[in-house]
């Protein structure tokens, strides 16, 4: 019978261990997700804002898209990229199948439309109380993006965690593209996948804390570097 | 008396303007020449258009017809709105953003770098002490008057202002009112809004007096408060409200 006791001590071990093959699946599962956050935020911030200034023949649809693509199931994100980068997809060539590369992408695709959908909507409400500052200023709409993406900050650095804990979290995709490989693609949520399916529940649930952990601790870091700025800038 | 080293500011001219928002006409046809570095304050009570005649004067928003033109070349222009809109940075941050955006400058502060531009605007307008202050922690009083100092560095040959000392302090309107007298002395030209007679009486050189979206009066500021030619801006003037 498993009991809580004992995977909080599983876990314990573990960290305590500093096992080495554990601290190779943690900072994999750091790097792969971290990685595909920060390439989505380059892309999806600029995106985000763009979308919110522009008015063009069917922004709604893709509005209502990117939403949509908010909750774009993992597992089908996964098997897109698996289709696209399989030896007879169109980037089979690329050999990017079952590496960490592969899962970055994977991830981007997921964390992307969160990022830009939530970017669009801080922006698009910023813009509307500063618009007649800038448009008195002169500004063109491209020349406001980085102001308004560097004044949104403190909002935008929630969308960029609530990217972070989508891709930190998820498991399908990498599943599917990485192939949790031992020490090649297997990360956190794999592993802990695999040991749930081998009936090592003490040891995914040990696994699944120091995730936990993680995620909380990468958020508290970014909450108080939010929160220090916010009180000094008002 | 300061020397006037800038050119004369260029005439506006509203041609037949009117401003339909949604089928409400909100700014019936319109035509106004604005010629010379005048002050000039639009006046009439809440919901009349005077905010809304400033913003198509200073092109912020399109006339549903009409044509609002500058005689010759587009001067420059600088707008205080009733809520200063700051930046979330610094009040210096404030001053020097706009400066690297607009690559503008004051003739007499060009030879030096922008933070020392910045910086003695900040001290014109008595704000030197809170540089490195964020701007949004500052008072209304204090914002108003960075906004002041950020149109100041633009050097607009026209400032627009629309309400700037509603929301203020006594002592925070004197500074208000005495920055707008140095902008007219530096050659700017003044369009101003307000309801508050009194500061009307202070600071106008003409007065256009504007009653449920429509232009009623146009005349030199003595001519309106002592013999105001239409029967609305008579009773504005008397402190009875006019709708």
């Amino acid at each position: 019978m498993l009991t809580s006791d004992n995977a909080f001590s599983t876990a314990l071990a573990l960290i305590l261990s500093m096992d080495s093959a554990l601290i190779d699946i943690v900072m994999l599962s750091l790097k792969v997700s971290l990685m595909a956050v920060m390439i989505a935020s380059l892309i999806a911030l600029p995106l985000g804002a763009a979308l919110a200034l522009w008015r063009f023949p069917g922004r709604n649809v893709v509005i209502v898209a990117l939403n949509a693509l908010m909750g774009l199931p993992p597992v089908v994100a996964g098997l897109c990229v698996y289709l696209l980068l399989s030896r007879a997809g169109p980037l089979g060539e690329w050999g990017l199948l079952f590496t960490p590369t592969a899962m970055m992408i994977a991830q981007v695709i997921l964390v992307l439309p969160i990022i830009a959908a939530l970017t669009r909507q801080q922006v698009e409400a910023l813009h509307g109380e500063y618009a007649e500052q800038l448009n008195s200023l002169g500004l063109t709409r491209l020349r406001m993006i980085p102001t308004l993406l560097w004044d949104a900050r403190f909002g935008l650095l929630t969308v960029i965690l609530a990217g972070f804990g989508r891709a930190s979290a998820e498991v399908g995709a990498v599943m599917i593209v990485g192939g949790n490989i031992d020490g090649v693609t297997r990360v956190m949520t794999t592993s802990i996948v695999l040991e749930t399916s081998k009936g090592n529940l003490s040891m995914a649930l040990g696994l699944g804390i120091i995730l936990l952990t993680l995620v909380t601790m990468i958020n508290a870091i970014a909450h108080m570097i939010g929160e220090t700025a916010k009180r000094r800038l008002g | 008396m300061n020397a006037h080293h800038t050119p004369p500011v260029a005439t506006l001219e509203l041609d037949r303007v009117d401003f339909i928002h949604r089928g409400h006409t909100l700014l019936k046809p319109t035509s106004l020449r604005l010629a010379g570095c005048q002050r000039t304050l639009i006046m009439g009570p809440n919901g009349a258009g005077k905010s809304l005649l400033m913003r198509l004067a200073h092109g912020l928003l399109t006339p549903t017809t009409g044509s609002v033109r500058w005689q010759g070349a587009q001067p420059a222009q600088a707008m205080v709105f009733q809520r200063p809109v700051l930046l979330r940075r610094s009040a210096l941050d404030n001053l020097t953003y706009v400066l690297a955006i607009k690559k503008a400058s004051r003739p007499e502060l060009k030879a030096i770098p922008r933070k020392a531009q910045a910086m003695s605007a900040l001290e014109k307008f008595g704000l030197a002490h809170l540089a490195k202050r964020p701007a949004r922690v500052l008072s209304g009083g204090e914002q108003q008057r960075l906004a002041l100092a950020r149109a100041w560095l633009l050097n607009p040959q026209v400032l627009f202002l629309d309400e700037p000392t509603s929301a203020l302090d006594p002592a925070a309107i004197k500074a208000v009112e005495d920055a707008v007298l140095e902008f007219h002395r530096s050659g700017t030209r003044i369009v101003m809004t307000t309801h508050d007679l009194h500061q009307a009486r202070r600071l106008a050189n003409d007065v256009l007096f504007m009653h449920n979206g429509e232009l009623l009066e146009h005349s030199p500021a003595n001519d309106f408060f002592t013999a105001p030619s239409s029967r609305e801006a008579a009773a504005f003037i008397r402190g009875e409200l006019v709708w």
